[in-house]
């Protein structure tokens, strides 16, 4: 069913019968080419590329709970490509860009909205620093813009420029950055995969990982033994339970990461607006609602829910960063599973067993990466090469030292990121 | 969470700073899988874990906490001196 603007107007006036589910909910095969654990952003954008740009359609996602009931429906929807070091820069500009062809691709709404992102800074070596960033996404063949406090005190005067512990300097901005409807791409990416011939199964966790000789098998699963030729394990958050299932110990440590959102309001904040230094940032739902969060809670936890001392930080940091965010009433709060890796980015390569790829350690920057994630691990699946925009993410960098992406400089340890 | 030193008694989570996995250091210098693995590879469980922490804000003493990284339930407070990790 292709959709439309004038499909939506005819159903409006016609009772809104003519509306069919968006995908199949399959029950299991017993044999399939390729099977992807987990039903998340990656792994549907996974199954999509792998159908759409590859031809393989024997292809089954299969998922323990609902389809996008993951961090693809718990983040906070930022969608931009501000990285600096090579492997993530090249990496994210691929994904922006699959971003802004998406809702083309997919026929489907999901809200994409290029508002901006704009990360202050509050010292003459920070300016330095995010001089020194924005040309680096500048050679990449992204935009970015240095702002001065002038150019910024006219795009978002609400800001309290003069507070005494971080006095605002200027921002960097990237207006192709912004937001999307984080549940729309889930389903827009679902529906595409299974348009194509993807079985997309619910409520069916995997509980077993079947080797022998060295080469994947197929996955035990509460709803059956299923085959598999080639096997991807895409589950961000529970990475390192279900590669201990293959016997390897992963890079991972799992934290949670809180976000908050306050009551509708009317439209105020036109950007997605970081705030490093305070450990804030933030942005406006189309819904009104003011959409933010701050940093992990630091301890590994699998709780998805996080403690309140990390609450009154954020809340404090928004508090000197935009007073006038005071009188807004916060709805509600919840936390996610983030896979964190020792130097901040991702895994996404061979599990040194035949038949198996890994897609992990996304931190918490997974939900721009889904576009650009599907792509390239669907291009690892079908030709056992990386793609061209995610050679940096591999396995070993760890072991070796080289190659470790460590955007942050702060050394590649997991207490660190 | 709040967390109970062996030494100052039951204090506020903020008081502490968080190292990570409680892990046995390997012997030798030199560089091997064996580093690697201390340094990056977790078990990352799921349930009752044994991690480092700092009472950072108080007495400074290491300290091995046995908790659940499901519930947030602290289990036991151990000085990291003396303990085998």
């Amino acid at each position: 069913m292709r959709l439309s603007g004038l499909r939506v107007l005819r159903e409006g006036l016609t009772g809104n019968k003519g509306w069919q589910a968006h995908w199949r909910d399959a029950t299991p095969k017993s044999d399939y080419d390729v099977v992807i654990i987990g039903g998340g952003g990656h792994g549907l954008s996974t199954a999509y590329y792998l159908a759409k740009k590859h031809g393989i359609t024997n292809v089954a996602v299969l998922e323990k709970g609902y389809l996008g009931g993951g961090n693809v429906g718990r983040n906070t929807t930022i969608v931009r490509a501000n990285y600096f070091l090579p492997g993530n820069s090249e990496f994210y500009s691929h994904s922006l860009k699959l971003w802004e062809g998406l809702e083309e691709d997919l026929n489907y709404n999901v809200m994409h909205s290029q508002r901006g992102q704009i990360v202050l800074f509050h010292s003459d070596g920070q300016r330095d620093a995010a001089a020194r960033r924005g040309n680096a996404m500048r050679n990449q063949g992204d935009d970015a813009e240095l702002l001065s406090v002038a150019e910024l005190e006219r795009m978002v005067p609400y800001l309290d420029y003069d507070q005494a512990r971080f006095p605002i300097y200027g921002g960097l901005l990237q207006r192709r950055a912004g937001t999307a409807r984080h549940d729309a791409v889930a389903w827009g990416y679902a529906r595409g995969a299974s348009d194509r011939g993807v079985d997309l199964i619910q409520n069916c966790e995997v509980t077993g990982i079947d080797i022998e000789n060295g080469r994947v098998r197929g996955v035990q699963t509460t709803r059956g033994a299923i085959r598999a030729r080639k096997l991807a394990i895409v589950v961000a958050g529970r990475s390192s339970q279900v590669a201990a299932m293959a016997g390897i110990r992963l890079p991972i440590e799992s934290h949670v990461l809180q976000a908050f959102v306050t009551e509708g309001l009317k439209p105020c904040i036109d950007h997605v607006i970081s705030f490093g230094m305070g450990h804030f940032y933030i942005s406006q739902s189309d819904k009104g609602g003011l959409v933010f969060g701050g940093d992990l809670d630091m301890y590994a936890s699998y709780a998805a829910r996080g403690n309140l001392p990390l609450v009154e930080h954020v809340m404090e940091a928004g508090m000197t960063l935009m007073p006038m965010i005071g009188n807004a009433r916060v709805l509600r709060s919840w936390g996610g599973i983030m896979d964190m890796s020792p130097d901040g980015s991702p895994v996404m390569d061979h599990a040194g067993i035949d038949g198996l790829y890994l897609n992990c350690g996304w931190c918490y920057g997974g939900f721009k990466a889904v576009p650009g994630s599907g792509d390239a691990m669907a291009h690892l699946i079908a030709t056992d090469r990386p793609h061209p925009a995610a050679t940096g993410f591999r396995l070993d960098r760890f072991a070796t030292g080289r190659g470790l992406m460590d955007e942050e400089g702060t050394g590649a340890q997991h207490n660190l990121h | 969470m709040r967390l109970v030193c062996p030494v100052c008694g039951e204090r506020d989570r903020r008081e502490f700073y968080y190292q990570g996995a409680a892990l046995a250091q390997p012997e030798g210098e030199e560089w091997g899988p064996h580093w690697d693995d201390y340094l990056h590879n977790r078990d990352n469980p799921a349930g009752v874990t044994r991690d480092m922490w700092q009472h950072e804000q108080g007495c400074g003493a290491w300290l091995i906490v046995t908790r659940d990284t499901v519930s947030h339930t602290v289990l036991r407070c151990d000085l990291a001196v003396g303990a085998r990790a």
